[in-house]
Parts: structure tokens; C-alpha cells; sequence
């Protein structure tokens, strides 16, 4: 890898924000440095406080390839502003060079050409050598593990979550919050939480029965550092029972809680904090909206939509810091904390080049040992890919057309629906698709790929809500997934118009014809919310699918229209 | 597909198709109204409806309303067939003016609480709650 790395350092780029003056500056400081272990680490260690911030992981311990957004709709007052811009659009606003790592690191364009110059990003063990080093800084720095972390591959599903755990576990974050580790069932999830030395937290978990703060998670921890009293509150991601199955963890209630926040944060203050850290997994409008109707919070780590900011957006007197996802980024962030509030910040989204960085030996030792057993199965070649495959993006990616034409072929069906998740990593045109590949973009506790029948009014009905979910102008009511992906099935989305007018047009792309809405279609999917759904599970179909196909190549999808966006 | 999916999915057409039906409840909702306050002006200040944005379960929604100084307040679910949930009174002993109770919601709509107040002015609190058929989150 010697030559890759001579590469990059004679190519690039590195981040530092000082306070708000740094902000539209981002690339500029970063071109006129190269691409090196120490320039991607570089700080000029600033105030009292660091906090360290990492989200979204899904499991995925090794180096992968993520290929970032191209369609990302914001509504409302979110319409065409950050995060809701990709590609050029992007680049132009924080001044990022094509062709640049960061123009690989952050946006989706020229991706396959990009992801061959400069590599796999993420990885636990360079993770762990970026704490290690920000830790070497400020030994006392807050590590905070914004959830999302105990889900997505083969491996975290055989182990229920234990390989995951054993890696965190080394790396010893400070507080956690959630989302997919409850879909692991309330039992197993328990299990783990007391196998953990830090602290569960989410001020909207809450008993299901009673509606009382839920005993196994605490609203918010106390930190001391640098003199000041630091008070880290939690927010789970509000909405599992319905997004995900909620009859796997029925002890439990959520919800945005927005008086509960303000509560939980008057709380803290009374108590003495200096500093109040939201580690949340609202997503990001939703903490947009929160940092402007709740007072008190000095900093929101935001996670859930996946996005990588490279400067934190301000609300107000709070600033919201966005990680990204799947270990592509590590966030620091240096406060100066005095007199009882914040009155200074310096940040920096550390992209994990893992081409780059040096792999922690302890942590590669401790992945690999997990890794051992299942090494077979994981490596196994089931076929090849033809052009890049991923899945982020508001609407269609290539690896859920690649699901729903396995869904449709395999399952005997006209349509074919997958669901509208944010977590997967890409495959390059021409590799190799792993069994351990098919499981990044499927693995989950609910995988049965039902086969049942749909009226054309019901089919409306879904996307419907679905749409709603993700393009309802009120942050609080949207949920933070994409939308749900189809095959075998065309319609027009007006993302402006109210709910329930959104979708028209919906064709059975097989005849060219109108979908009838008293007529059934056959409909094959999967990860349905549903108990007691039967079928084969989403990897064995998709796995078939592959050996039979050999190369798979993806057509161009034009078959969802968008208006509005 | 088990009877429990198909039942699963009855339901939600069932709600989606109540809620295309506001008409009539609305009528009833201004005449429940009316009927509370006497056509007397509605203010906004003074009263609190707690609800969640998005119901977890449309058949068991916790709602809770608080007014300090109310003598009653009523709970209207608008998008219901019949939109009259119930009215809480509190008497002179009353510690406190708040209540909590779960409802049942036909499909997305607006929970509507009017609180009357000691001195015989009325204040209207209210929330969009969403019933959706779940999906796929993040």
C-alpha cells in the first residue's frame, strides 16, 4: 500500500474549524496540506473539554466503501439547505476541490473512479488509533457512541451483537444511546447493556405500561473535565415501535419528548452543569428543530440520517455536529467551558482514509479473533458486480433494485417492495459480491422475505406513508429513512404536496399499464414490522439470485419520477 | 401469509379509509365544542396537550392534558367517528388540574383539548397525531 499512500500524500487534505471564524473555510485550510496520518490527526488542542463522536457504525469493524447521497430532499424549512444538498452543490458550499479526498469522502460523484484512487474508508482499529491519538491530546476527552452500532453484518448477527460489544469494549466509549440494538429483543439487548462499562442512555425510553422513564437507561451522566461539570443526556431514536418491529421490545415506549427534553435539560442546569451535551439519534432535522425549540443545549452529537458534515451547523447559541456513518468519520470537538457556559469551539470530521491510517494492533487482534470462526462463510465468492452498487439516496439505489429483482425473480412476484434503510456499504464495479457483502446491505432480526397480495389502493396507501415518513414538513413527524424501494413498479412523487397526495402515476412497469386499485398484485418483500411473518429469509434470496446471475449488472432506474424536489 | 399480517393490514386500510371522512366529524367536533363553551371565545394560554407526534399503537395513544386552574377540561379526538372522548372536572379539592388517559385513533388527526377556566373563560390546546402503518426506519 506504500504506493496509495505515497499517493495521497502528495494529493490532499486535512480539517480544522476554528470557532465560527473558520466556517466556508473548510477545504481551503485542507488543499494546502497532503494527506498524511499526522495531518488527518493534526489539532490545536483549544478550551477544557474534548468530546469524541462516533455514530451509525452498523457494524462494520473493517475498511469499507460508502457511497454518499446523490438525492436528498429537504421540505419545508430544510428545502435546499444543509444536509439536503449533494454532489457539486455540496462541494461548492464548503468549498471542496473535485476530485479531492473530501469530494470522495463526502459526495457521491465519480465515486468508483475515486473509491480506486484513494481506498476503503472507516475500520475500528484506525478508529482506535484516531482516539488513541486524540486521547494522547486530552486524556480525559468524552467518548460518545451515538448507537446504530450493535447492527448490520453477518457477523454481529451470528454473535447477537457480542463481536460488536467485545470491539467497543476496547475502545471504551463513555455513554451510549440507540436505535437497531433493540431490534437484537429486549432480553438480548439487556445482556449486552450489562456487559457494557459505560453508561445506556435515552431520556424518551420509557416504560411502556406506566409511561415512566424506563429503569435500565438513564436520562443523562455526569462528567467532570477541566473544571467543569458536564451533563451528557440521551435521546434514543424516537420512533423504533413503528419503524422497526415494536413487538420485539414491547416493554418500551419512545417518542420525540420534547418537554421531557426541556425538563431533562432544566434539570441538569439546577444540578450545576457547565456544559449540556445532547447524544442524540433524532436525525438531523429533527435535532435542527429541537436546538431552536429546546433552551439549554450547548451541543447536539447528531446521528441516524447518516449525514458527514464538515463544519457543525448552528442553532442558535447550540451547535449540531453530524459524524456520518459506517466508521467513515470520528468527530472532535474542543470546548471551552468558564463561568457556567460554552463560550468557544473547535471541530474537525476526521475522515478514516484507512489506506492511511495505521490499524490499532490490539483492536485489529481483537476483530479478527471474532472473525475466525465464521472467516469461510464471510470470504465466499457468490458472483460478481458489474457497475457500483449502493443503496443511500432518497429514492432507488442499485443494491435494493439488485434485492427487488431477486425478490421478483426468486418470489414469483409482480412487485416487489424493499425497505427505505440509510446503512449498507457499496460494492465497486467488478468486484468480487461476498456472502459478508450481501449481509452488510440485508442482515438484520426480522429478514423474512414474505410473498403475499396487495391491492393497487393499498400499494398507494403504503407509499403514501412511507413518503410521509420522510417528506412531512414537520422534522417531529418524520421518521429518517428513504423511501421505500420498488421493483416491477413506477410511480410520480410530488415531494410538496400534503400527505396523501404525493404519489400518482403508479404503473406495473411489466405491462406498461396503470396499477388497478381494486385489482391484487402478487408482492414480494421484506423486513416487515409485522409478527409472525413468514418466508425465506432477505440474504438466502438474494444469494440465489447472485450465484444464478454470475455478473450482475443493474439497469439505470427511471421508473420514480420526483416533482417538487 | 399468516391470518396476523392479513389482520395487520385490514386494520391500516381500515384506518386510512376513516380518515377521508372528516366531514361529519368535524360537524359533531364544533357542536361538541359549542356545547362545552357556549359559543364563548377560546384562548390559547393556560393549557397543555401532551401527545405523541406519531402513535405507536393508534389503539392505545397516551394522552395527557393539564390546565392550572381549570374546573374541566375536555378531550376530543377530531378524525374519530365519534369524536367525543370525555370530559375531566376537577372539584375545589383538586391538588392539581391534569389528567392522563390512552385514547383510540382511527387514523391521523388532530387531538383537541378546551380547558374551562375558574373565572369562566375557555382556552383550546391541540395536536396532529399520526397513524401510520410503520415501516422502515433508518
Amino acid at each position: 500500500m506504500i504506493s496509495r499512500r505515497d499517493f495521497l500524500q502528495a494529493a490532499m487534505a486535512t480539517t480544522a474549524i476554528y470557532g465560527g471564524s473558520g466556517f466556508g473555510q473548510w477545504s481551503r485550510l485542507a488543499a494546502q496540506q497532503a494527506l498524511t496520518q499526522d495531518r488527518l490527526l493534526e489539532f490545536d488542542t483549544f478550551g477544557n473539554v474534548t468530546l469524541i463522536h462516533l455514530t451509525d457504525i452498523h457494524a462494520q469493524l473493517r475498511p469499507i466503501y460508502f457511497r454518499e447521497p446523490d438525492t436528498n430532499i429537504g421540505v419545508g424549512d430544510n428545502r435546499g439547505v444543509v444536509p439536503h444538498i449533494t454532489g457539486a452543490e455540496f462541494r461548492r458550499f464548503y468549498g471542496i476541490e473535485d476530485g479531492s479526498p473530501s469530494h470522495y469522502a463526502l459526495t457521491y460523484d465519480d465515486f468508483a473512479a475515486l473509491g480506486r484512487e484513494y481506498g476503503r474508508m472507516g475500520g475500528l482499529d484506525r478508529i482506535a488509533t484516531v482516539v488513541a491519538a486524540i486521547r494522547a491530546d486530552r486524556p480525559d476527552a468524552i467518548l460518545l457512541d451515538g448507537g446504530d452500532t450493535w447492527h448490520g453484518s453477518y457477523l454481529c448477527y451470528h454473535t447477537k451483537g457480542q463481536n460488536v460489544v467485545n470491539a467497543m469494549n476496547l475502545l471504551r466509549p463513555d455513554a451510549m444511546t440507540f436505535h437497531w440494538e433493540f431490534t437484537l429483543g429486549t432480553e438480548r439487548l439487556l445482556e449486552l447493556i450489562e456487559q457494557v462499562p459505560y453508561e445506556a442512555l435515552g431520556q424518551n425510553i420509557f416504560d411502556a405500561e406506566w409511561d415512566e422513564p424506563a429503569e435500565n437507561f438513564a436520562p443523562y451522566t455526569w462528567f467532570e473535565r477541566g473544571g467543569a461539570k458536564i451533563a451528557v443526556i440521551g435521546q434514543a431514536f424516537p420512533y423504533m415501535p413503528i419503524a422497526n418491529p415494536g413487538w420485539m421490545f414491547p416493554e418500551y415506549s419512545f417518542g420525540i419528548r420534547e418537554s421531557q427534553m426541556q425538563e431533562t435539560v432544566d434539570q441538569a442546569r439546577s444540578e450545576g452543569a457547565d456544559l449540556v451535551v445532547l447524544l442524540s439519534h433524532n436525525g438531523f432535522d429533527t435535532d435542527k428543530k429541537m436546538a431552536g425549540q429546546v433552551t439549554g443545549i450547548d451541543v447536539i452529537l447528531s446521528g441516524h440520517t447518516h449525514d458527514a458534515l464538515p463544519e457543525p451547523v448552528l442553532v442558535g447559541e447550540t451547535i449540531i455536529v453530524a459524524t456520518g456513518s459506517n466508521g467513515k468519520f470520528v468527530s472532535r470537538v474542543d470546548l471551552n467551558v468558564e463561568d457556567g457556559r460554552m463560550t468557544g469551539f473547535r471541530h474537525k470530521l476526521i475522515p478514516i482514509f484507512s489506506d492511511v491510517i495505521e490499524p490499532d494492533a490490539e483492536m485489529a487482534a481483537q476483530i479478527a479473533a471474532d472473525r475466525a470462526p465464521y472467516e469461510g462463510a464471510l470470504k465466499e465468492e457468490i458472483g460478481t458486480t458489474g457497475g457500483t452498487l449502493y443503496r443511500r439516496g432518497n429514492f432507488n439505489g442499485t443494491w435494493d433494485d439488485l434485492i427487488c429483482d431477486a425478490l421478483l425473480t426468486q418470489r414469483d412476484a409482480e412487485i416487489a417492495l424493499s425497505p427505505g434503510v440509510r446503512w449498507g456499504p457499496s460494492l465497486l464495479p467488478g468486484q468480487a459480491i461476498t456472502r459478508e457483502d450481501i449481509w452488510n446491505v440485508t442482515s438484520m432480526t426480522y429478514p423474512e422475505a414474505y410473498r403475499t397480495e396487495m391491492t393497487g389502493e393499498f400499494l398507494k396507501v403504503v407509499l403514501e406513508d412511507v413518503a410521509d415518513n420522510i417528506f412531512n414538513p414537520d422534522p417531529y413527524y418524520q421518521q429518517g429513512g428513504d423511501m421505500v424501494r420498488t421493483g416491477g413498479l413506477g410511480y410520480r412523487i410530488d415531494v410538496t404536496a400534503p400527505a396523501g397526495k404525493r404519489i400518482d402515476n403508479l404503473t406495473l412497469l411489466s405491462t406498461g399499464e396503470a396499477i388497478d386499485p381494486a385489482r391484487s398484485y402478487v408482492v414480494a418483500g421484506w423486513a416487515s414490522v409485522n409478527e409472525g411473518t413468514e418466508g425465506p429469509p432477505i440474504w438466502d434470496v438474494v444469494e440465489r439470485y447472485v450465484a444464478e446471475k454470475g455478473t450482475v449488472t443493474v439497469d439505470v432506474n427511471t421508473s420514480v419520477e420526483v416533482v417538487g424536489g | 401469509m399468516t391470518l396476523t399480517r392479513r389482520h395487520t393490514l385490514l386494520a391500516g386500510m381500515a384506518a386510512a379509509t376513516a380518515a377521508l371522512l372528516p366531514l361529519r366529524a368535524v360537524a359533531s367536533v364544533d357542536e361538541a365544542i359549542a356545547e362545552f363553551t357556549g359559543g364563548a371565545d377560546l384562548g390559547s394560554e393556560g393549557i397543555t396537550l401532551t401527545a405523541p407526534e406519531i402513535a405507536e399503537n393508534g389503539n392505545t395513544v397516551p394522552i395527557e392534558v393539564a390546565a392550572p386552574g381549570a374546573t374541566a377540561i375536555m378531550l376530543l379526538a377530531a378524525g374519530n367517528p365519534n369524536p367525543d372522548v370525555g370530559t375531566f372536572n376537577f372539584g375545589p379539592l383538586a391538588a392539581s388540574q391534569r389528567a392522563s388517559t390512552r385514547i383510540r385513533l382511527a387514523g391521523t388527526q388532530d387531538v383537541i383539548a378546551i380547558a374551562k377556566m375558574a373565572d369562566g373563560s375557555f382556552a383550546r390546546a391541540s395536536q396532529e397525531v399520526k397513524v401510520t402503518i410503520g415501516g422502515c426506519g433508518g
